[in-house]
């Protein structure tokens, strides 16, 4: 009988009849929700699968777009084309010049470094992907990319486009892959000014179009205009890639700090394929993976470590530091 | 036939405020995306109060899981504020469904704004605090299209 009336749609259900229950249910399962996206943790790892689910519905959004962009292709005309060509012919003209002289410079650099041959190319293998959606608000900077770890993409690697250094990959999925821009406020970027050397850190503003640098003293020796390049510390990022341009310099005499801001040179909101890049490790310029950047260990107490280059040699260095310190400890 | 119309509303209600979060997430020029209306939380108020038995609780929860999820913000920001509305919607339908157009607006508008609230309140919380006069301002254009809403999704179904 009660089940008769419980199909009946026109009977309030139980469902209707108590909304609070519910709602206390519901809300209770976001706020566990938001505590653990705020610890992070494998929630990160599960929200990233599910926003990869998402990728579909952010590319029917998109999808306007494409069929604009492919339906004005079909109508392009063949004099653009041809005023496109020659573009491209004159600019690969200047770059091939610029080619000839930049490898008569590298070798005359490995000359002077006292190399014996060439050094091996800093870049050693790169991957055009597609972006498929984009996130530009001021607390999130990332973009989605068509391609992940079955294209050997990890995390951390260096992403570029045609101008300067774009950001890093923040999260490699198997198809896809997140990649955190410089200027998401939870990312900085070790740079050097390329003038004076000056060294210091580029934090990203929250909006496409800004950088910060708040670690440089008042009195440095920065000038809107100044090139930043990364200064290769970090193990993320090679030396000497273009991250920005210096726009504008506050130095108020009470404060310790100058605020530079500073304007990226990658187009980080109207790219749609960005280039990620492979490093070859042996080069002077390549990033310094965490494991060769440690620091030998030294136990105190162990006089061979000041000359010793190698410590394999000795049989065991540890246990004769222990020794010592025993020694020592005794009297 | 009940069961038929019951499933019918439902394919309805999940298809309104799936096409609502696309048009959240469409592109815009910055000027007019600052703009636009919370869509999805217009769809969440007008199906709870509408019809709170295939549209609810349960549809708004998702819709801001939803919403987190493909705008990025914390996830169950969005999901606890919706829940929010439409807990409130459900309660207040039978009230909210007798008044006359403009008074409902009114209670869209302080519905809306308690929502933007919430969320306001959970990104300093959270360490993410933004201060624009300019988050207000969607609250009221949300408000000031309830009669559009209305019009839009009542030629959808007729209110039972």
């Amino acid at each position: 009988m009660a089940t008769v009336f419980r199909r009946n749609p026109r009977q309030t259900s139980s469902r209707d009849s108590a909304p609070g229950p519910r709602f206390a249910f519901f809300a209770a399962v976001s706020i566990a929700l938001m505590l653990l996206d705020q610890r992070g943790g494998w929630i990160n790892d599960a929200r990233f699968y599910l926003q990869t689910a998402t990728q579909p519905v952010q590319s029917l959004v998109n999808s306007p777009r494409t069929v604009f962009t492919w339906i004005g292709g079909l109508f392009e005309s063949r004099e653009s084309l041809r005023a496109e060509i020659a573009g491209l012919k004159t600019r690969e003209r200047e770059l091939s010049l610029a080619q000839m002289r930049f490898e008569a410079l590298e070798h005359e650099n490995a000359q002077l470094r006292a190399l014996k041959a060439a050094l091996p190319p800093l870049v050693s293998r790169q991957q055009v992907a597609e972006v498929v959606s984009l996130e530009m608000n001021p607390l999130r900077q990332r973009l989605l990319v068509n391609k992940g770890k079955r294209d050997e993409i990890f995390d951390g690697q260096a992403v570029l486009d045609a101008r300067g250094l774009l950001g890093q990959v923040s999260r490699a999925g198997p198809w896809s892959a997140e990649i955190i821009l410089i200027t998401d406020p939870e990312h900085a970027v070790p740079v050097q000014l390329a003038r004076n050397g000056l060294r210091s850190i580029a934090v990203g503003a929250g909006n496409s179009g800004e950088l910060l640098l708040p670690y440089l003293p008042v009195n440095s020796d920065v000038k809107a205009g100044d090139l930043l390049v990364t200064s290769g510390l970090g193990g993320v990022f090679p030396a000497g890639y273009p991250v920005a341009v210096v726009t504008g310099i506050k130095r108020d005499p009470v404060m310790l700090l100058a605020q530079v801001r500073a304007r990226p040179l990658a187009t980080l909101e109207r790219d749609r394929e960005v280039m990620l890049v492979w490093f070859d490790a042996s080069h002077p310029a390549a990033p310094v993976t965490r494991k060769a950047a440690e620091l030998p260990q030294v136990t105190l107490g162990a006089p061979t470590d000041r000359t010793g280059e190698a410590s394999t040699d000795e049989p065991a260095p540890g246990a004769e530091g222990e020794g010592a310190t025993d020694a020592q400890g005794k009297p | 036939m009940s069961l038929r119309k019951t499933r019918d509303s439902y394919l309805l209600v999940y298809g309104t405020v799936f096409i609502a979060l696309l048009l959240m997430l469409v592109p815009l020029p910055r000027f007019l995306s600052v703009l636009r209306p919370s869509f999805v939380a217009l769809a969440i108020l007008y199906w709870s109060t509408m019809s709170p038995r295939s549209g609810g609780i349960l549809v708004g929860f998702l819709a801001g899981l939803m919403l987190d999820l493909l705008q990025g913000s914390l996830l169950g920001e969005h999901a606890l504020a919706m829940s929010l509305l439409a807990y409130l919607a459900v309660r207040l339908h039978l009230m909210t469904r007798a008044k006359p157009i403009f008074e409902q607006g009114l209670l869209v508008l302080i519905s809306l704004l308690l929502y933007e609230g919430l969320i306001w309140a959970i990104d300093g919380w959270s360490g993410h605090p933004l201060n624009s006069w300019l988050r207000w301002l969607p609250c009221f254009i949300g408000a000031a299209s309830w009669p559009v809403v209305v019009g839009l999704l009542g030629r959808l179904h007729s209110p039972r």
